[in-house]
């Protein structure tokens, strides 16, 4: 019965299990239904009663009440403390939902060079240590620019597309922006959605403790390609982690020396003016 | 003797102009009737044609991977379905009811401006085939809310956008003009005897819902004019590079936006409080309170925009406080509910069509609302906002709010416009029909939502059961569809063949059942003195009286005080 109770809440809860915030989100909205589910019950009982029970009969004569001052006062009040205790109870949940935690033992050894700093709209691990990676959405492609950077002002980074890869067992930290239009950034297991707007930053985090693919895609209107803009995140034991990273950075350094050499080349063969690095 | 049952013509025969019949007596017309009829009748049209860009949009999702229609179609099929829900149907509508019954109801013989009232229908129907006539080049495709950046000219070069920016420039005119229209009237032209507190509550509805459009609409024809300049101009209002905010427009669009929603239900409301009493044959229960939760929710309503914007990069601060201040609007909201239900309660409650649909959209809209408080709680939205769960909340909120309460007002105040009765039975299969199809199609979408697929999206993949979802919703919007076209047969049935509906064939509680059915151009002969908030129960209390105490007692005086006023 408890199984099949929950089961059926399932049916009715948000996506979660990915991470903790998205669990905390989860447990917020169930309390928040079965307040729900008490109040839909009363009320449309109620109004289900009324038109059922005080249907026009034969002989019957409408009572004509005017109002009662203390019963509307005492159902404003009722309606008043109800919210009032939702919103206790999101307060109280509200600091496990946006403050990330540390990471767990198991997870990336985190070094300097992904050290970010907190803000008032930022927050970090109390520890002060997450991975810290930026998420830029463009028509119709979200890009991950994860730390590594070899020049200062953040040249030479490792990146990736579409596919995020991260290690299981750390916090993520998410700095989103966008380079064209408004997207929004929405993995449903791993927590809410933050929109990435031109000139701003939005921040998020999650922490993933089973390994395995998380998808989603962009949740804002962004143009033609909107529906196709997904994203999957993909979580890989740490060690693992490291290997992809130093895998991927080497690639795009390869790949970067490549083309400046056809391009070198495609120079001297043609004669024409530099072609710049796009 | 005089009598007020039927009011004899209290002027001479070569004062009185005779009512012009032709197709050129609508064009030139200021009589509020015959421009409340045209509003009414165009919004529907537009009614009609935004049900069938619904019926396209959920042809397309009935299967998962359809290409029914391209991206670049879906995309034009909900910002038009979206843009003539709200701005060529609902609003619109609700002007034009109040505009044929806001004069009857306060006993007044025409509006306030009568030529500035036909400016307003002109300019409404400027906008919507400015509008449409962007089907025939390019409609436009960046949503009802007209995302920016997505909407300036580097991803939106198309004419499509400026077409609804024209659009929310002429019937933002049209709405604003008819607002300061209304507001006039009511406060000045109002019968004898009828203080604040003896106003109809759908006419309290109408002076607020005219006080949120006069403030609210300045904002978005602001907002609207810098995206037009941005668009052609080179202004730079939303540019980050140039130090503009793409947040700016977020923030313009919904402090006009939230307030929107507010001037869509809150007449629906008003049609509720005035349907429910006359069906159960009761007073309302707690006019007082229903007046002033009506006030409550419209100030409220301009605190609250924010809540549309919590996954946008803002201040925990405004986060916080839209959620309280979001939450205490359910306050006033809950009111209005059980104030109904208590209407109902111990009353004799008569299963008319016009009680039918204001039943079910209390019951539509309390879904709407529950869904809600969730919405309004931050960190739930932050996993809902932007998902079919939204979908389907403010499909309950204006469905239940604004919807089933324009057809509960058409049935109840068919016969006082047309002279004529529509048919009961027709208009139960269609309740039936409407009803059923409303949550067939919509309650699945919560489901939708929860499972992750995000709104304005033309295909999904049949992930989890994705596929069955979806075919159920659309199901149901057919169901709706039929419902729907069974009241537009009614409508065309009931003026041919429609039983002769007389004065007052409710029974009802407010002085435009006062009047002839049609009313005459000129509304009332005589307007009685108002004494109560139901001066027709008067009316008729004091014929019972003197007919059962003889006509001795009040010969020759008009107990009522009717008025002589010549036209």
């Amino acid at each position: 019965m408890g199984h099949l109770l929950h089961s059926t809440f399932a049916f009715f809860t948000p996506l979660s299990g990915g991470s903790p915030n998205a669990d905390h989100i989860d447990s917020l909205y169930k309390i928040t239904l079965y307040i729900a589910l008490v109040i839909f019950v009363a009320v449309e009982g109620g109004l289900m009663y009324a038109l059922i029970k005080f249907r026009k009969r034969k002989g019957a004569v409408a009572a004509q009440i005017r109002g009662n001052t203390r019963l509307e006062m005492g159902w404003t009040v009722a309606a008043a403390v109800i919210l009032v205790a939702l919103a206790v109870l999101t307060f109280a949940k509200l600091g496990s939902i946006q403050n990330p935690p540390n990471s767990s033992p198991g997870g990336d050894e985190l070094t300097g060079d992904s050290v970010a700093y907190a803000s008032s709209e930022r927050k970090l691990p109390p520890n002060g240590k997450s991975l810290s990676i930026n998420v830029i959405g463009r028509q119709y492609i979200w890009q991950f620019v994860y730390p590594g950077a070899d020049e200062p002002d953040g040249l030479g980074a490792p990146y990736s597309y579409e596919e995020m890869v991260v290690p299981t067992n750390t916090t993520v930290t998410l700095d989103i922006a966008s380079a064209d239009v408004v997207h929004s950034w929405w993995i449903p297991e791993l927590g809410g959605k933050f929109q990435a707007v031109p000139g701003y930053h939005n921040y998020t985090w999650f922490k993933i403790s089973k390994p395995g693919i998380y998808r989603g895609q962009c949740a804002i209107l962004c143009g033609r390609g909107h529906a196709r803009m997904i994203a999957t995140v993909r979580a890989v034991p740490p060690a693992q982690f490291d290997e992809w990273l130093t895998n991927q950075k080497r690639e795009i350094t390869e790949a970067n020396a490549a083309a400046k050499e056809a391009r070198a080349k495609l120079n001297s063969q043609t004669g024409a003016g530099q072609v710049e690095n796009p | 003797m005089a009598t007020y049952v039927a009011p004899v013509p209290q002027i001479t025969a070569h004062d009185a102009k005779r009512e012009s019949k032709g197709w050129t007596s609508w064009i030139t017309t200021t009589d509020h009737k015959k421009i409340g009829i045209m509003y009414m009748v165009t919004t529907f049209v537009f009614f009609c044609l935004g049900g069938v860009e619904a019926l396209m949009l959920r042809l397309q999702l009935g299967a998962p991977n359809n290409t029914l229609v391209t991206p670049e179609i879906y995309n034009q099929l909900f910002t038009m379905h979206g843009t003539t829900m709200v701005f060529l149907f609902v609003v619109p509508m609700m002007a034009g009811l109040a505009n044929y019954f806001v004069p009857l109801m306060i006993g007044a013989r025409d509006m306030a401006f009568p030529r500035l009232n036909a400016l307003s229908y002109w300019l409404l129907l400027a906008g919507g085939l400015v509008f449409y006539s962007s089907v025939f080049w390019n409609p436009p495709e960046a949503g009802w809310v007209s995302f920016i950046p997505l909407a300036n000219s580097t991803y939106s070069p198309s004419g499509g956008e400026d077409a609804w920016i024209y659009l929310i420039h002429l019937t933002g005119l049209s709405s604003i003009l008819g607002a300061i229209n209304f507001y006039t009237t009511i406060a000045n032209m109002r019968a004898r005897g009828m203080s604040w507190g003896r106003l109809p509550l759908f006419i309290w509805t109408i002076l607020t819902y005219s006080v949120l459009l006069i403030f609210a609409l300045p904002v978005i024809a602001a907002a609207v004019t810098m995206l037009l300049t941005e668009r052609h101009f080179g202004t730079h209002f939303f540019d980050p590079t140039e130090g503009g905010s793409p947040i700016l427009w977020q923030h313009l669009f919904w402090f006009f936006g939230h307030p929107e929603v507010y001037i869509m239900v809150l007449p629906g409301f008003g049609v509720i409080s005035e349907v429910l009493p006359v069906f159960a044959r009761k007073p309302i229960f707690g006019y007082k309170a229903i007046a002033a939760s009506t006030v409550a929710i419209a100030f409220l309503g301009f605190l609250t925009w924010a809540h549309h914007m919590f996954t946008a990069p803002i201040p925990e601060a405004i986060l916080v406080f839209v959620m309280l201040s979001s939450y205490l609007i359910a306050v006033p909201t809950g009111v209005k509910i059980l104030n109904w239900i208590a209407t109902l309660w111990r009353g004799t409650v008569e299963f008319k069509t016009p009680l039918l649909f204001c039943a079910g959209a209390i019951a539509i809209f309390l879904i709407g609302g529950i869904s809600g408080i969730f919405l309004a709680t931050f960190p739930i939205d932050w996993q809902v906002n932007e998902t079919y769960f939204v979908v389907a909340h403010l499909h309950f909120v204006l469905l239940g709010g604004a919807v089933l309460p324009i057809f509960a007002a058409i049935y109840y105040w068919f016969p006082k416009i047309t002279g004529r009765m529509l048919s009961e039975s027709l208009g139960r299969l269609s309740f039936g029909l409407i009803f059923l199809g409303v949550l067939t199609t919509f309650l699945i979408q919560h489901v939708i939502g929860l499972d992750g697929m995000p709104r304005r999206v033309y295909e999904y993949n049949d992930v989890g059961h994705l596929a069955l979802y979806n075919a159920i919703s659309t199901v149901g919007s057919f169901i709706l569809a039929a419902g729907v076209i069974v009241t537009i047969v009614n409508f065309a049935r009931s003026l041919k063949v429609g039983v002769v509906a007389g004065a007052d064939p409710w029974g009802a509680n407010t002085l435009e059942w006062f009047t002839p059915s049609p009313p005459p151009v000129n509304n009332f002969d005589v307007v009685p003195l108002v004494r109560s908030a139901e001066p027709m129960k008067d009316i008729r209390r004091e014929i019972e009286r003197r007919s059962t105490s003889g006509r001795s007692a009040g010969a020759a005086t008009v107990p009522t005080g009717a008025t002589q006023v010549g036209v």
